[in-house]
């Protein structure tokens, strides 16, 4: 067991969160008591199609949606699945051409390279930066045939906002299909689906101390989308197979965790994550804060440590029981860094050396004056073996 | 995903650092790519590896497969060290991650270009080396293909 497991620190929130334990006890009594399946017409199914509606109903009313406008599925990624591929196909007569961003998460990028494949054309537009999609570009892209917009609601690598706002206005104006992958958004920022003109909108359970395994997609009363999974008349038809009622009664307890302490978590996680930001920013030289200062979700810290490899530093941050992530190529199983880091303008090399922290409310400062003394003495040892680091000092001194 | 061996290498490198006036240094790698390996050699006028140390820029197994590389060579002829192949380099590891091979590759080239160096510096021909590629991943993508 590597030093330090004792106390985990873990700041790695945007690519899981520990499940609450209200969440987990809420979800108990449908694997043990309440078992039945919700299509069964004795009681013991009514009380799980009735925990089904409720956590429905609750999470429709967190986004301003209608409960029939809410489809549980298996994750964000099968959302962002369905959204693109099932709008495609049942808007194929319209158009083929769909624009979204550089920067937005492989369940969106590949679902797009698959659709490139079948004979759809995709326009990725381009973010300034600080990863913000340029609205202008945005306009210019959207064509007579253009049948949908997907663009990610916060972005999950430098936690970068977008104007979902200006971007639903836009679509709108145009009469073009909006989807937003808010997996990093959902149940950490106010989201209401009229306001913003969204047509669909992905999210994922485990993001914000739900269940995993667990998401919804968001569809707009009226819009043609074909079935995912054929088989059941469960979520309307739309997508078959028995309901995940635990993890369901889950993700709807998570919400209702996040959305009643809303502000309170998000100045909690501004708190630590602007002392992170500051403190490193101070302590430790030639680093760079990727992403937006202000426009960023409240968790998310993101550097670029020049002179060093990202996968080197996550390993020794692991070994002192601290759990973070990279966009270094180590860490993809490419020789590419990482897409967004790339998108937004940074050298290979730069891109490499990055490091993601992602806090929870839960974290204390303690915990982030310990990572940083920790950052700071990996770092210190990574540059003393690397040769470009050598080499930068080398000309410095000339 | 790394072996004992391999995260032995990685917490404590062997070798680390450089050599002033070394006989021979050998850079290899590019930053586009994540990973960068300079090798330095103290060889003396029987042609014997008297010291070898290292600098690298790149992940854990880039690190550990410089530090191995510089044990394996330190010590030994000039042609005993041309037998420190990359697979050599693996074995002494208990082996690396499939997507990870490069480094060993890396790390053999990096010997390479310092002996290079050093038989440039002399006049001298070394039996079997060739002029190292100045960029590692040169024609590597075709072979990670099968």
């Amino acid at each position: 067991m590597s030093e330090g497991m004792r106390d985990l620190i873990y700041l790695d929130n945007a690519a899981t969160t520990k499940t609450a334990p209200e969440v987990v006890e809420a979800m108990l009594p449908y694997f043990t008591e309440n078992y039945g399946n919700p299509s069964s017409i004795y009681s013991l199914g009514s009380a799980a199609k009735k925990a089904v509606m409720e956590s429905r109903e609750y999470i429709a009313s967190t986004i301003g949606a209608k409960n029939n406008e809410i489809y549980f599925t298996g994750g964000g990624s099968e959302a962002d699945n369905w959204a693109l591929i099932a709008t495609a196909e049942a808007y194929a007569s319209r158009g083929r051409h769909i624009i979204t961003s550089k920067i937005e998460h492989h369940a969106i990028l590949h679902t797009c390279e698959y659709l490139e494949s079948k004979g759809y054309e995709i326009t990725y537009i381009d973010v300034d930066e600080n990863g913000i999609v340029k609205l202008d570009d945005l306009k210019a892209a959207i064509r007579q045939d253009t049948i949908l917009i997907s663009i990610m609601f916060a972005n999950n690598e430098i936690g970068t906002i977008q104007p979902m706002k200006e971007i639903g206005k836009i679509a709108k104006e145009h009469d073009v299909l909006l989807h937003t992958d808010a997996v990093q958004a959902y149940a950490h920022l106010p989201i209401d689906v009229d306001e913003m003109n969204i047509d669909m909108l992905s999210a994922s359970g485990h993001k914000f101390q739900g269940p995993k395994g667990i998401g919804f997609l968001y569809i707009r009363t009226g819009i043609k989308i074909r079935s995912f999974l054929h088989g059941g008349q469960q979520e309307r038809g739309r997508r078959a197979g028995t309901e995940n009622v635990p993890g369901i009664v889950g993700m709807g307890k998570a919400a209702q965790l996040a959305f009643s302490h809303l502000e309170e978590r998000e100045e909690k996680e501004k708190e630590l994550r602007d002392y992170l930001i500051k403190k490193i920013g101070e302590e430790i030289p030639y680093c760079r804060l990727n992403g937006d200062r202000e426009k960023r979700l409240s968790n998310n810290v993101n550097y670029s440590f020049r002179f060093i490899e990202g996968e080197s530093l996550l390993i020794m941050l692991d070994r002192k029981g601290i759990c973070g992530s990279s966009g270094s190529a180590c860490t993809s199983g490419s020789l590419d860094p990482s897409h967004v880091l790339l998108a937004i303008g940074l050298p290979h090399e730069i891109a490499h050396g990055s490091l993601r922290l992602t806090v929870n409310w839960e974290n204390t400062l303690e915990e982030m004056d310990r990572t940083v003394e920790t950052i700071k003495e990996i770092v210190e040892r990574l540059r003393a073996m690397s040769p470009l680091y050598e080499d930068y000092i080398a000309r410095k001194g000339q | 995903m790394y072996s004992e061996k391999v995260m032995d290498h990685f917490e404590n490198p062997r070798n680390v650092g450089e050599i002033e006036n070394a006989s021979g240094v050998g850079t290899v790698g590019n930053a586009k790519c994540g990973d960068i390996m300079r090798i330095y050699l103290d060889i003396d006028d029987n042609g014997i590896i008297q010291d070898c140390k290292f600098k690298t820029f790149g992940c854990g197994a880039a690190v550990a497969t410089s530090s191995m590389a510089t044990e394996l060579v330190k010590g030994k002829s000039i042609q005993d060290a041309m037998k420190v192949t990359n697979k050599a380099v693996m074995e002494a590891l208990d082996g690396l991650p499939p997507v990870k091979v490069h480094c060993s590759l890396l790390a053999e080239e990096a010997i390479h270009a310092a002996l290079w160096d050093y038989a440039e510096k002399h006049g001298i021909k070394i039996e079997g080396l060739e002029k190292p590629k100045s960029d590692i991943h040169e024609g590597e993508e075709e072979k990670e293909e099968y």
